[in-house]
């Protein structure tokens, strides 16, 4: 912004000082994650279905988790707030998933 | 042998049992239907007064094995949080896992499997939309988590379980176990299509 004009009365804008905007921003807490745990019951074509279905990922992104769980033992199935989080869980249980979830930077 | 399809024209479901399939999936479905209301969700050696003053839910994991894989903690490391995860949601859990259960009793019972099967040579054809289809294929996973879980099933045991000699009732309760699996594997294929 070059030119310097006369400030319009009704217009007034709050003098905001950077450093005690970047004091007043909340920076957006970790992440969590929903992680799924391999299980020796569910077959592999239900699981990629309950990815598909549930998360809306494509068919390949949700057979490269599931492989992620059978040959890893876990995946990292969906990262967001820790509400999402509980409703992504709570999801898996209901489909019969073994479904756990931490914080993004939890070991 | 039955197996599911979609129905190319109407997008239902369809499959056909004998009478004695659709008695065994009945038996089933029922079974795990008494399983989910019989622990009491809430643990009762607690002290009387705070369980009267909590009528929300369970916040400890339950006793029955099946029942603690059907409802797992939530939060591994953090056993508050894992309480109240399943006092707000253990209760619907139940509740959604028992009506998917019901759903498959309903359905062979609208398809004519009679209240006891006496007669041979009965089949009984089914036929169900997709949101019907779904609460089975559902429900065929915990009733196959509840019969790993009894029989103590781990990954890479086929051999082990072919190797026991006919007679043995763990034998034949894991080829219904097996079966269920072919079940559902094939409405899964029928779903995704």
């Amino acid at each position: 912004m070059g030119d310097v004009s006369a400030p319009s009365p009704v217009e007034v804008e709050p003098t905001l000082d950077p450093d005690v905007l970047d004091q007043v921003v909340v920076r957006p807490a970790t992440p969590w994650v929903t992680i799924v745990w391999n299980d020796p019951v569910n077959l592999m074509s239900y699981v990629t279905y309950v990815f598909q279905h549930h998360f809306g990922y494509s068919k390949k992104k949700a057979e490269k988790l599931m492989m992620e769980v059978h040959e890893e033992g876990r995946s990292v199935v969906s990262t967001g707030s820790r509400e999402e989080m509980e409703r992504d869980v709570q999801a898996m249980h209901e489909y019969g998933l073994w479904a756990t979830m931490q914080r993004e930077d939890q070991p | 042998m039955s197996a599911f399809q979609r129905h190319r024209r109407s997008g239902h479901v369809i499959a056909t049992f004998t009478g004695f399939e659709a008695d065994l999936l009945r038996s089933l479905a029922s079974q795990l239907v008494e399983l989910l209301h019989s622990e009491a969700a809430v643990p009762e050696d607690r002290d009387p007064f705070e369980a009267l003053m909590d009528f929300t839910g369970p916040t400890t994991e339950p006793e029955d094995p099946v029942l603690a894989r059907l409802f797992p903690t939530a939060y591994p490391d953090d056993e508050e949080a894992a309480g109240e995860f399943r006092r707000f949601t253990e209760g619907a859990l139940r509740d959604g896992k028992a009506r998917a259960a019901a759903t498959i009793i309903d359905t062979l019972e609208e398809a004519g499997l009679p209240d006891e099967l006496r007669e041979d040579g009965l089949t009984i054809d089914v036929e169900m939309d997709a949101d019907t289809a779904h609460a089975w294929m559902r429900s065929f996973t915990d009733i196959r988590l509840a019969l790993a879980t009894r029989l103590g099933v781990e990954d890479g045991d086929e051999d082990y379980w072919y190797a026991l000699p006919e007679d043995d009732p763990r034998a034949q309760a894991h080829d219904i176990y097996d079966w269920v699996g072919y079940l559902q594997e094939t409405l899964v294929g029928a779903l995704s299509r």
